[in-house]
């Protein structure tokens, strides 16, 4: 079993997810290799060669590379694919993004959001928005896998420095072009990797209340999220929904506030350490899940919380 | 321009799955069903397009039972002029689906096919990009906003912690994200008008297409329940639980 993971990364650094997606690769075997596709990414390729459990590094260094195009990074993996027995990479907005392609290409039915290995072939994922678990099992000579990133933990860095080596790229697809991003600033952890998520619903009335949340974030050095609901309403971005179609989240402790419990946000949550529910409806469903539920006005428990804890 | 949007019928969003006692799978008997969530936004945006001018046409298509029917028709009442049903009885997986859409834009020649990010049953994620990768297209997932230029699509993207746009060439395939648009409900008139619009029937014979299953379920689970907790009374009482019990603050 030789398996190929890929790096996700702003050609400065490589993100937290990789180091999860190379936990869940030792699963399936124990010659790992990962794949740096970028432009000017040296830094990222030296720390990929760092991580834990990795045997060699494959680094291919050009323009086209440059904002992870899903045409080019999937044309660039196929063309390694056919020494592996299994390709895998986190399931992020870029990993979602490429990975069907890779799979189309070699004809693989692609394992979407794989929570657990069962063996090298059998798979389980979560459907209908983590309702249940299913079992797979995949024939397909070349595995193609996304992994949810809470369900593994992080490889360890900073062991000896694996062999790099340089790959050919694949021929440039010229049809997609790159012409800008707009990145949210933000002082506080990513949404996806924080130990601590605040997360605010329907119940929050309007994007100026999430001061709210922000004030007792800061105090917690957490990350904000929001339901779906808040999303719609457009209290919020959409990258700070947490959900079934947003991003799926496992911190130690997640602060409902707000938030009535539907179906499609609990399934990206649910696997938080602890969870704790304010609001003022006491039929509410979060109040099902959650270990520690206050049933009171958020207008008045957030800031109340926030300055008891000065 | 011509559109080809495809669409899923799929569990109602409201309603709570349930995992069969066998373990084959979740109860579809009696279940109410609906047209999936993202494949609505991927009408609406294409009946946007052609109210604007900019498409000449668009083509609604389901892979499916023959109840997928319902949905296409529930499209045709949105403002789509036409439906094609890939009749299967064969659980479609997604690999199977691009395969057949692929056949469908052969035949159909689009310069764009619009398709919901995710279907909230099987929750893949895959068609869109599948489809692309099939056909040589480019490809804009998550779309956030599309505007037509000439023979180019600028599309902004959802990405992690913001926004990118891109621009791809037409025929291109793109993915629809929550935010794209508010679908419009159906009205009654607009029910009986669609009734009357064409709905062809391909097969996957017809469209040359193997669309047996690669991956096997092998059993389907509930997932561990949550241990219901406490109410605690008051701030003081939670942050004294945080602290002391869970020790997470």
């Amino acid at each position: 079993m030789t398996i190929l993971v890929i790096a996700e990364h702003d050609n400065a650094s490589l993100k937290r997810a990789t180091l999860n997606a190379v936990t869940a690769a030792a699963a399936a075997g124990n010659d790992i290799h990962l794949l740096v596709a970028g432009h000017g990414a040296a830094a990222v390729a030296e720390q990929a060669a760092k991580v834990a459990g990795v045997a060699e590094v494959l680094v291919a260094d050009a323009p086209e590379y440059a904002h992870g195009l899903p045409e080019n990074l999937a044309a660039l993996v196929v063309s390694l694919a056919s020494s592996y027995t299994h390709v895998i990479a986190a399931s992020t907005a870029v990993g979602k993004n490429f990975m069907p392609r890779v799979a189309a290409l070699l004809d693989s039915a692609q394992i979407s959001d794989v929570v657990a290995f069962k063996a090298p072939d059998v798979f389980v994922r979560p459907i209908y928005a983590g309702n249940a678990l299913a079992t797979v099992q995949s024939s397909d000579a070349i595995k193609v896998i996304t992994i949810r990133p809470t369900a593994f933990d992080a490889a360890a860095t900073g062991s000896a420095a694996a062999p790099t080596r340089a790959v050919a790229s694949a021929p440039a697809f010229d049809k997609a072009r790159f012409v800008g991003q707009e990145l949210t600033k933000s002082s506080r952890p990513e949404l996806a990797a924080a130990n601590i998520v605040v997360s605010g619903g329907r119940g929050m009335q309007n994007g100026d209340n999430f001061k709210l949340l922000d004030a007792l974030a800061d105090k917690l050095g957490a990350a904000v999220g929001a339901s779906r609901a808040a999303v719609d309403a457009g209290f919020v971005p959409n990258d700070y929904q947490v959900g079934q179609t947003g991003k799926i989240v496992a911190p130690q402790l997640y602060i409902a506030v707000g938030i009535s419990g539907a179906i499609q946000h609990l399934a990206g949550m649910k696997d938080s350490k602890v969870i704790v529910a304010i609001n003022k409806d006491s039929e509410a469903p979060i109040f099902q899940v959650a270990d520690y539920g206050l049933n009171a006005d958020l207008f008045e428990a957030v800031p109340a919380l926030t300055s008891a804890l000065d | 321009m011509k559109i080809l949007v495809a669409v899923k019928r799929v569990i109602d969003y409201n309603v709570k799955p349930r995992v069969k006692s066998d373990g084959s799978g979740v109860d579809l008997a009696n279940v109410k069903m609906a047209m999936n969530p993202f494949d609505e936004i991927a009408v609406e945006e294409a009946v946007r397009l052609k109210e604007a001018g900019v498409a000449s046409e668009v083509v609604v298509v389901s892979a499916g039972t023959a109840q997928s029917q319902e949905v296409l028709r529930t499209a045709l009442a949105m403002g789509a002029d036409r439906a094609v049903l890939v009749e299967s009885d064969v659980e479609l997986q997604p690999l199977a689906v691009a395969k057949l859409l692929a056949g469908v834009a052969a035949r159909e020649n689009p310069q764009l096919v619009l398709l919901g990010k995710q279907a909230i049953d099987n929750d893949a994620g895959q068609t869109g990009q599948k489809l692309a990768a099939l056909l040589g297209w480019p490809q804009a997932t998550f779309a956030f906003k599309t505007e037509v230029d000439g023979q180019q699509l600028l599309v902004t993207r959802e990405i992690d912690g913001g926004l990118e746009r891109v621009a791809l060439d037409l025929p291109a395939v793109v993915t629809t994200d929550l935010r794209l648009n508010t679908p419009r409900y159906v009205t009654l008139p607009n029910i009986m008008k669609a009734k009357k619009k064409p709905l062809d029937t391909l097969n996957p014979e017809t469209l040359g297409v193997d669309v047996a299953p690669r991956l096997k379920v092998l059993e389907v689970t509930e997932p561990p329940a949550r241990k219901g907790g406490v109410m605690v009374p008051d701030v003081a009482a939670l942050i004294e639980k945080l602290r002391n019990e869970a020790k997470v603050i």
